[in-house]
């Protein structure tokens, strides 16, 4: 099949954002696997160890491999190719392929089309250096490309006439087959077959018998064959459905309707496609251009009816502002609410109340994948108070934002507020059941820090952590405080964590001095001294009010750290 | 068309029974309560916070995460280790801890879905807002427990008169001697007063949290009085 290969070379370099006239290295496992122009004219080539390649160029920019920003950054380009036929394949970072019939025909012929490829790929790199090479099968349309100089082309663009290619090939070395055919190339030498043109001219009954498969796919590449037809990529399904209200729309209850409809859409869509979102995005825009997009779990199990209520929740929360919960049966408490926040109230999510009516909803789903259905099971599963409570989270969710509703989460520490971590909550439509994991343990697993646990699994040690039982209130802002002991001097912390005298009052934020009746500690804590570090003592108190505190001293100042409440 | 339907859901309903009535709560705690446990779509007030409080609060909390949900809005300085220790199971407790302005809308929609909602209270509560919670509370059989969430402010923190007002009266806590133990256990005394069933005050000594474990449990036979004895005897 006639094929157009687009190659850039050195790409893992020009990925990293080096162009060809600055000497740079990719390196991997100590050993050179692409270098810039600049650099090869040094000597430094693919292959070669570190230290000797920056003995060559001192000069040189070492930059560690990454693969995925490789691909990364091949992304563009391909999605520029994809401007001029649907159908590109993506043979590698730095290597895209399509076939050439239609899209020659359609732009006047394969010169005018490797052109216009060149141009393309040149414009998103930024500099020109980007190779075509046009043939009738991919292998000898690549090799085209990065030899360069063919037979019908000049330049960057080569262009191997139809039916020439064999011919073009010919008097090319067996080498070129790649190094996939390393040990077979070996052979092919060492018999006397230099050029792929000895090797096409073998009967492929004799290569098949004498070298086996492996032979048989060389000596179709070398006729100017392919190997196996192109695998295109497959450009996804655009799932996304929106509605344009017009005139647009003043009340929550209109946009909803549209919702619902749009909701409709959305799940005919998916179903006819087999698929089901993990997410799906909620957009909606002002007839003034403000926009307020939210993220909602969907996981395949909301129903259009349920996804349509979630948009509504949204939506009552932007669009009547602080009056989000009209007719719920709470409109009067609420209105007294408005009367007071003048308007101007703004839950952390809300991005305040817009200024016209909503023009636009756009529902795009997110994380397609196959949809198995959804089977609950025998025992346990997701009760009716499970869905509800689900449904009441969400819907606050609706109201102040996604991070506003959390869970908690053990996560293990020496400090009261280190031990928990609070994780927003993404129960969504199904909370945590029997059989799955609750979900802070699910969210636990991604945030940095926190190892997926079983429940039932006891937390791991923490030396030095206090015993129980916790304090029930660990206090957001830490008041200040002092201690004195009981000749009125201010008691200290020295580095050897010793006290300087026995704590017998203690005020807090300024406040009057409160007798201490029991103490215990200090009890000192010095950890992540390979971070930010933090050096603390910690003392038990007990007031003669019967109030139990726990106070820190940290950074030469007490804090009320906890206190049992 | 839709007050019929509703009207014939209504009849349709099973009766409820005294057990889906009320939210069973841990060992000694249950003499605090006419019903013997927490009846749904009560109102309950814990006073004050600071001296207890807290974890008594969070001991209603753990009866309703048992087998239901719970959510906790406006106590953005909860120990919820604290929690986990006193039985509440943390993956049952929905925490929205900065509700702002709105808190009051925010609590209605929780009444909605969960089985006991722990509401910090913001400085001042307007008493149209309290009456339209506790009637939601009542009418969705929500167990609604306020709690002051700044607990050095003395101002009363309902507005309205619940249907059990928890007030801790003395804490003793034991364990912690001068530079030496560590905090392990409280004796806590508490009285339940309120309105229609619970009128006649209770009185109860709890350990909260107890010497070894820490759920509650009676101090002993003798201070464990429940009843017109040791109501009066508080009295006077």
């Amino acid at each position: 099949m006639r094929s157009l290969v687009a190659w850039y070379p050195d790409w893992p370099a020009v990925a990293a954002g080096y162009p060809p006239d600055v000497a740079a290295a990719v390196i991997h496992a100590n050993r050179v696997v692409a270098a810039t122009e600049a650099a090869r004219e040094h000597g430094v080539h693919p292959g070669l160890r570190r230290r000797e390649a920056q003995g060559r160029c001192p000069a040189l920019v070492i930059v560690a491999a990454d693969a995925g920003r490789d691909a990364r950054a091949w992304e563009p380009v391909v999605a520029a190719l994809e401007s001029l036929t649907p159908a590109v394949e993506v043979l590698g970072p730095g290597v895209a392929a399509f076939a050439t019939r239609g899209p020659s025909r359609y732009f006047g012929g394969d010169e005018a089309l490797a052109l216009r490829a060149l141009e393309e790929a040149d414009r998103v790199v930024g500099y020109r250096g980007c190779r075509v090479g046009v043939a009738g099968g991919r292998f000898c349309a690549s090799l085209a490309a990065r030899l360069g100089d063919g037979a019908g082309g000049s330049g960057r663009a080569v262009v191997v006439e139809p039916g020439a290619s064999r011919a073009w090939l010919s008097s090319r070395p067996v080498g070129a087959l790649g190094s996939q055919y390393e040990a077979l190339v070996d052979l092919l030498i060492r018999l006397g077959i230099r050029t792929l043109g000895d090797l096409a001219d073998l009967p492929a009954k004799a290569v098949l018998g004498r070298f086996g498969a492996e032979g048989a796919e060389a000596h179709r590449l070398a006729r100017g064959l392919d190997d196996r037809p192109l695998a295109v990529r497959e450009p996804p399904p655009d799932l996304c459905v929106a509605a344009e209200l017009e005139p647009p729309a003043e009340r929550v209850e209109t946009a909803a309707f549209a919702a619902k409809a749009l909701a409709d859409e959305l799940h005919r869509r998916l179903a006819e496609a087999g698929l089901a979102p993990a997410v799906v995005i909620v957009e909606a825009e002002t007839e003034h251009g403000e926009r307020l997009s939210r993220r909602w779990r969907h996981d395949g199990v909301l129903s259009a009816s349920a996804l349509a209520e979630r948009v509504r929740w949204q939506l009552e929360g932007w669009l009547a502002g602080p009056r989000a919960d009209e007719g719920d049966g709470l409109g009067e408490a609420a209105g007294g609410l408005d009367g007071r926040g003048a308007g101007g109230v703004e839950g952390p999510g809300n991005h305040g109340r817009p200024t016209g009516g909503l023009a636009l909803i756009r529902l795009t789903p997110e994380g397609l994948r196959t949809r198995h259905g959804h089977q609950l099971g025998f025992w346990g599963g997701v009760s009716d108070s499970d869905a509800r409570a689900g449904r009441s989270l969400a819907r606050v969710q609706g109201m102040l934002g996604a991070e506003a509703v959390v869970t908690a989460v053990i996560a293990g520490g020496r400090a009261p507020d280190d031990a928990i971590r609070l994780l927003p909550w993404e129960g969504g439509a199904i909370p945590a059941a029997c059989d799955r994991p609750p979900p802070g343990a699910a969210r636990g697993a991604h945030a940095p820090g926190v190892r997926r646990r079983d429940r039932h699994e006891e937390p791991p040690p923490w030396p030095g952590r206090l015993a129980d039982p916790s304090p029930a209130t660990v206090h957001s802002q830490r008041p200040g405080a002092q201690v004195q002991d009981g000749a009125g001097r201010p008691v200290a912390v020295s580095a050897r964590g010793l006290l300087s005298g026995a704590p017998a009052a203690l005020s807090v934020n300024g406040g009057a001095w409160q007798g201490i009746v029991a103490w215990a500690g200090p009890w000192p804590l010095e950890e992540r001294w390979w971070d930010t570090g933090r050096r603390r003592a910690r003392l038990q108190v007990l007031l003669d009010s019967g109030e139990a505190h726990l106070v820190t001293r940290e950074a030469g100042r007490w804090w009320i750290e906890a206190t049992y409440s | 068309m839709f007050d019929v339907l509703e009207v014939a859901a209504a009849r349709g309903r099973p009766i409820a029974t005294a057990d889906t009535r009320t939210l069973e709560v841990a060992g000694a705690l249950g003499a605090l309560f006419p019903e013997g446990g927490l009846r749904r779509g009560a109102t309950v007030e814990v006073t004050p916070a600071a001296g207890g409080g807290v974890s008594l609060a969070l001991a209603l909390v753990a009866s309703a995460t048992a087998g239901g949900w719970a959510a906790a809005v406006g106590l953005p300085s909860l120990g919820l280790l604290a929690a986990a220790e006193l039985g509440v199971r943390l993956e049952r407790l929905a925490l929205v801890p900065r509700p702002g302005e709105r808190w009051a809308a925010v609590a209605a929609a929780l009444l909605d879905g969960v089985d006991l909602l722990l509401l910090g209270l913001p400085g001042r509560v307007r008493a149209a807002d309290a009456r339209r919670l506790a009637a939601r509370a009542r009418e969705r059989g929500v167990v609604l427990v306020a709690l002051a969430a700044d607990e050095r402010s003395p101002a009363p923190a309902w507005p309205e008169p619940p249907d059990l007002r928890l007030s801790v009266s003395g804490a003793e806590w034991g364990g912690l001697g001068v530079g030496h133990g560590r905090l392990r256990s409280r004796r806590l005394e508490v009285i339940a007063s309120g309105r229609r069933a619970a009128s006649r005050p209770r009185c109860c000594t709890l350990w909260l949290p107890g010497p070894g474990s820490v759920t509650p449990a009676p101090a002993d036979v003798a201070a464990a009085g429940t009843g017109v004895g040791a109501a009066t005897s508080l009295a006077g």
